[in-house]
């Protein structure tokens, strides 16, 4: 890994900086050029930025590399998993149901 | 100018008649007791010259295994009192309309037993344990950082300390351990007793945070070599998922203790009922934490008895693999099933579905981890122990605990269970078994390592027999009377209820468990007057690296660090005859951590700050603050590289314990 990372063309960084380009400008158009309304624009641009984050993770932020590769993978996928269960797992528990009201 | 004045004022306002508790008999009598001993400790030490002694080799160890025991020393006392308000409890309830304790010091009782057993007991206990045991069996020197193990042990003790004095100075928090909002909250409770909770909590919480990462690193980094992961003893293991448990939730409840005090003390409305605040969220962010925090607990345990069992079975643990994977799938679980604590709030049938399902999914791995403890049982050579009787014990006495779960995981039934006696039976029938049963299969086993001497087995088997009973006396009666409709916190009910002959049984069976407890006491007391100090570094014939190395462990645990080729390595080695003898060419020197006075002060000024800001006297707590800030600086301006011990010292060392191994009294076989 590390010895691609110096000696031969940076093709990763090129493909992630390129699909960066693509999500964002996809989610400036969504919101910018149609008439889709207020809720569905937020659903589509939060997916687009979430793909795009977890996208950089790997293609810039030396995620698998180096000898703890796979523990920061393991950890990563840890504490998404946490946040989904204690933000997600809050909100579904305290507006559902009779909570609501 | 005005400004000021009030300023003083307020600092100057203190109500010195709201200061102490005056006007109630028991606890005139705690605070003349508590003045007594404390007079008659300082005194005592000083008489004995033993202030140097104290300090040098207790207050500022960085030693893991003296860290360990005084975590286990504290764990007693909490013991003793949490025990103490659990009888007065008993007492209360003995005979219906009994007039011992008012409504307001049975809140504060119930409140207080329940915050001091699990926080305060259960995980100092196991701390404790994991703290002595862990560099042991995975070979290595200490903790991966001894100086922060000081500190985590300080913030717990600090912390333990200021939730009790609340009793006799302030008043003690008295909404329960869980301290639900709006109940909890300045306007339903004014008095400063909940910030004992907000605040005791917070630093003790600080303290087991750093624990939790100080294992993770030790367990990952400092591995003897050839200890793989699949490697490592299942007690390790066990220690190594409830680091990572308490890594991920203790925040949780970290945060939800600071919303909680910025609640009661700046007027914020997060919980409460006006002002857009939400006091279920509270509920929820508790058994967030409250739910891993059982198995953080609960995890640790299992390792204890995979230990126990193993050794006086005298064969390996059956299905290593599946226990390591059932801890992992329990971990994973208890992260998922806290709604589970609050069905009734009624978030709607599709929630409590889901947490009634994960709920029961939790009974499946540890339905695994039940039957490898039966299998590694099976065609076994058992040997009863006063240790392997708990773990027998704990079997039937925890598949109560853990059946009566099932029943309550169910959303709809959980509203006929939710709130009674048949709840509290259900997780006394889980905690107690579970850790109590553990910590003193534990104790009983690891005792040798720890002090050189054994525990009596003769007066062991008293403690566990009267211990068992009581406890089954105590409890069993709860479940039938929570089945007819007693609710548990209620200070009294009526004679026309009939609950009186069951709730005169267990108050009896408290009595029967306190005599096992006061016989514990009295074990200990014995063995360190009497016991046969001649015993064998290895007297349980037993598996894993602790063993290996003298009893009383010397300081620097092991001379040369061991390489392991299998589970249960020392077995092995004292199969083969390997790695058992040391050579005068193997002995290098020791590279070891100084003391350090740092842990115990800022323990010290922790305590300080949070009492002030008990009792919101803000810029007093501000300025103690200061000395935390302090005692951060000059830690990181401590260059301090430790010590070199000489291999002369060394050499002494082991040829001392080395040479006394061949005459000793064997006491297994």
């Amino acid at each position: 890994m590390e010895h691609q990372q110096s000696k031969s063309f940076p093709i990763s960084h090129v493909i992630g900086f390129v699909v960066s380009l693509v999500l964002t400008f996809a989610a400036a158009g969504i919101t910018l050029k149609t008439n889709l309304s207020f809720k569905v624009i937020m659903w589509i641009i939060g997916s687009l930025a979430v793909i795009q984050a977890g996208m950089q993770l790997f293609m810039f932020m030396h995620l698998r590399e180096g000898e703890d590769g796979k523990t920061n993978l393991v950890n990563m996928i840890y504490a998404v998993f946490m946040v989904i269960v204690i933000v997600v797992g809050s909100i579904w528990v305290l507006t559902s149901g009779h909570a609501a009201h | 100018m005005k400004a000021k004045i009030t300023m003083e004022v307020t600092i100057m306002s203190i109500k010195w008649d709201e200061f102490f508790i005056t006007g109630d008999p028991l606890i005139l009598g705690s605070q003349i007791a508590i003045v007594l001993t404390m007079i008659g400790a300082v005194a005592g030490i000083t008489y004995l010259k033993k202030w140097k002694y104290l300090w040098t080799e207790w207050l500022t160890t960085v030693d893991h295994k003296k860290i360990g025991m005084m975590y286990i020393i504290s764990a007693v006392l909490m013991f003793f009192r949490g025990g103490m308000d659990g009888l007065l409890m008993k007492a209360q309830t003995a005979q219906p309309e009994m007039g011992f304790l008012d409504s307001q010091h049975y809140n504060e009782i119930f409140t207080t037993h329940g915050v001091i057993m699990i926080l305060f007991m259960a995980m100092p206990f196991l701390i404790g344990l994991m703290n002595v045991v862990i560099p042991l069996q995975i070979g290595a020197r200490d903790v991966a950082f001894p100086q922060l193990n000081a500190l985590s042990f300080w913030l717990f003790f600090s912390g333990a300390m200021l939730f009790n004095i609340s009793f006799v100075i302030g008043g003690s928090p008295d909404a329960g351990w869980t301290s639900y909002f709006p109940l909890a909250g300045k306007e339903f409770s004014p008095g400063i007793g909940n910030n004992f909770y907000a605040v005791a909590l917070q630093i003790a919480g600080i303290g087991t945070l750093m624990t939790g990462i100080n294992f993770i690193v030790t367990i990952l980094k400092m591995r003897t070599k050839g200890m793989t992961l699949m490697k490592m003893p299942m007690f390790t293991w066990t220690t190594f998922v409830t680091s990572i448990l308490i890594v991920a939730a203790f925040p949780i409840f970290t945060v939800a203790l600071a919303l909680m005090t910025f609640d009661r003390l700046y007027g914020t409305h997060f919980f409460t009922v006006s002002g857009g605040g939400m006091d279920m969220l509270w509920a929820n962010l508790f058994w967030l934490w409250g739910h891993p925090e059982v198995y953080i607990v609960a995890l640790p345990a299992f390792g204890i008895f995979s230990e126990v069992i193993s050794t006086f079975s005298r064969k390996s643990l059956f299905g290593y693999k599946s226990m390591v994977f059932s801890i992992l799938g329990i971990a994973l679980l208890s992260m998922v099933v806290w709604v589970h604590h609050f069905y009734t709030m009624g978030s709607g049938p599709a929630v409590n579905s889901f947490f009634s399902i994960t709920t029961m999914a939790i009974a499946i791995p540890t339905g695994v981890k039940m039957f490898n403890w039966l299998f590694t049982m099976r065609k076994g050579r058992i040997k009863i122990s006063s240790a392997m009787l708990w773990a027998l014990a704990f079997v039937p006495c925890f598949v109560i605990g853990g059946v009566t779960g099932v029943m309550l995981a169910m959303g709809a039934a959980d509203y006929q269970y939710h709130n009674t006696l048949f709840l509290v039976a259900h997780f006394h029938y889980v905690l107690i078994p579970g850790v109590v049963f553990a910590v003193f299969a534990g104790l009983y086993y690891w005792w040798p390592k720890m002090f050189g001497f054994m525990l009596n087995e003769k007066i062991g088997k008293w403690h566990f027999w009267l211990f068992v009973i009581g406890f089954n006396v105590t409890f069993m009666p709860m479940f039938f009377l929570g089945l007819n409709g007693a609710v548990r916190r209620a200070y009294t009910y009526s004679a026309e209820s009939g609950f009186a002959p069951l709730f005169m049984l267990s108050a009896i069976g408290s009595i029967i468990l306190a005599a096992g407890f006061a016989v514990f006491c009295y074990n200990i007391y014995w063995s360190i007057r009497y016991a046969d100090r001649n015993i064998s570094s290895d007297p349980w014939d037993a598996r894993t690296l602790e063993w290996s190395t003298a009893s009383p462990v010397q300081f620097y645990n092991f001379a040369k660090l061991q390489e392991v080729k299998s589970l249960d390595p020392f077995w092995h080695m004292k199969k083969k005859n390997e790695g058992l003898t040391l050579y005068d060419s193997e002995i290098e020197e020791i590279h070891m951590p100084s003391n350090s006075w740092l842990p115990i002060y800022m323990g010290v000024i922790f305590g300080i700050a949070g009492f002030l800001l008990v009792f919101e006297w803000h810029i007093a707590a501000a300025l103690a603050a200061i000395g935390i800030f302090a005692g951060l600086i000059i830690r990181s301006f401590d260059y301090n590289e430790g010590f070199h011990v000489k291999k002369d010292e060394i050499h002494r060392i082991e040829n001392a314990w080395r040479k006394t191994e061949g005459e000793v009294h064997d006491h297994v076989s």
